[in-house]
């Protein structure tokens, strides 16, 4: 790729969707716009951004900034995270809220092993406790991940990622040579396309926020706006959780960490009655 | 340091689990088949057992249940790793004591994840 080639899809990840991409990882950006160049009929990569040039087509470029979006993914990834929402965080609320439904959101949920994950813990809670609601929700930028994670479908080296055997044992089905998820799990789940810089305040009241392993990839303002959104979207009891090595740290004082529980944050009280 | 024996007809697939368990600090001892596992574990019983299902002599799920049905047997952490990658021969590892199942090909990563998944 080129150098304007390279400088024009960095620009247009972050005008559209805040994200950061790396002038230097060419191949990071050969190896994710290669197949979408193929997909949409195009012989290169240089002939596909010339298209985009060329069209200023809305489709064409949600495609290319779509796939410069993903990262990988696990079930259960980081573990701890899991163990706290079915211990501390659920819990907690239920406390606070009696019988009013939880509601949960896995933003950029990527081909959904962190929603389905907790959509099993949630279905081993509502065993426990009928008449325990809980509603989750999920969300990512990218139209093709969302269609792969409704399909419920993942091949045997991502059912081998961070999912106990007795759960694929117990949820999921053989077909050919994928795993196809059971419709219990998946039925729990509400699906949306979101681009997460697009304005989070009109989604509504999220109790618990997944929002692991993607700030990480956006610009710092793009950070700071999802976050001051995410103040609007987790209410003062709530929890937003982010990956176990991610922090906050000179993204101002919209949260503040758990003390003693890696990626667990709260609200700031103090910086909603700056805001008020 | 904890202990991981190898439990594999095929010397290849000894050498690279030796070296995936190596590298996170596992002493490893290797058997070519169930009766040679056997008499591994009766000397001295490995804290973890990473284990084939198809070998010659004696196979893998033959193994475990003797192994769960010997004085101390029920304590190492039992992970199948086998091309067998059907739900009935899952279940019928989980059945006979199995703790955890890594169906073939691996890597470095499913093996040291499902290790942790078992506990250890």
């Amino acid at each position: 790729m080129t150098a304007e080639e390279i400088a024009q899809v960095v620009s247009l990840c972050r005008a559209r969707a805040g994200l950061r991409v790396a002038p230097d990882k060419s191949y990071l950006i050969e190896s994710r716009l290669g197949p979408v160049a193929r997909r949409e009929g195009y012989d290169s990569i240089g002939d596909l951004l010339l298209a985009v040039r060329a069209k200023r087509e809305d489709p064409l470029i949600w495609a290319v900034v779509e796939a410069m979006a993903g990262g990988e993914t696990a079930f259960f990834r980081d573990r701890v995270p899991f163990q706290n929402f079915r211990d501390e965080m659920v819990p907690n609320l239920l406390r606070s809220r009696g019988k009013a439904p939880l509601r949960v959101w896995s933003a950029a949920c990527g081909t959904g092993q962190e929603i389905f994950s907790l959509s099993m813990l949630v279905g081993e809670l509502v065993e426990a406790d009928p008449g325990l609601r809980i509603e989750l929700a999920a969300s990512d930028l990218s139209r093709l991940a969302l269609e792969r994670a409704q399909s419920g479908l993942f091949n045997q080296f991502e059912v081998q990622r961070g999912l106990p055997i007795r759960l694929l044992a117990r949820h999921f089905e053989k077909d050919g040579e994928q795993w196809q998820l059971s419709n219990d799990v998946r039925d729990r789940v509400r699906w949306r396309r979101i681009n997460l810089i697009a304005g989070l305040r009109q989604i509504g009241r999220f109790d618990i926020v997944f929002c692991r392993y993607v700030l990480g990839h956006m610009t710092d303002d793009a950070q700071r706006k999802v976050l001051e959104d995410l103040t609007c979207v987790v209410p003062p009891d709530g929890f937003l959780v982010l990956g176990a090595k991610e922090t906050l740290a000179g993204l101002g004082e919209t949260f503040q960490p758990v003390v003693g529980r890696a990626g667990l944050y709260r609200r700031n009280p103090e910086y909603q009655e700056a805001a008020a | 340091m904890k202990t991981c024996l190898v439990v594999d007809d095929s010397r290849v697939i000894r050498k690279v689990a030796r070296r995936i368990l190596e590298d996170i600090g596992y002493e490893v001892a290797e058997a070519a088949d169930g009766v040679e596992g056997l008499a591994w574990c009766r000397a001295a019983m490995p804290d973890a057992i990473l284990l084939d299902w198809n070998m010659p002599v004696m196979t893998g799920i033959e193994f475990l249940r003797k192994l769960r049905g010997e004085p101390g047997g029920d304590a190492p952490v039992v992970v199948f790793c086998t091309v067998e990658n059907d739900l009935a021969h899952i279940r019928e590892a989980l059945d006979a004591g199995a703790n955890e199942y890594i169906m073939k090909p691996f890597d470095g990563d499913i093996v040291t994840g499902k290790l942790i998944e078992a506990g250890l």
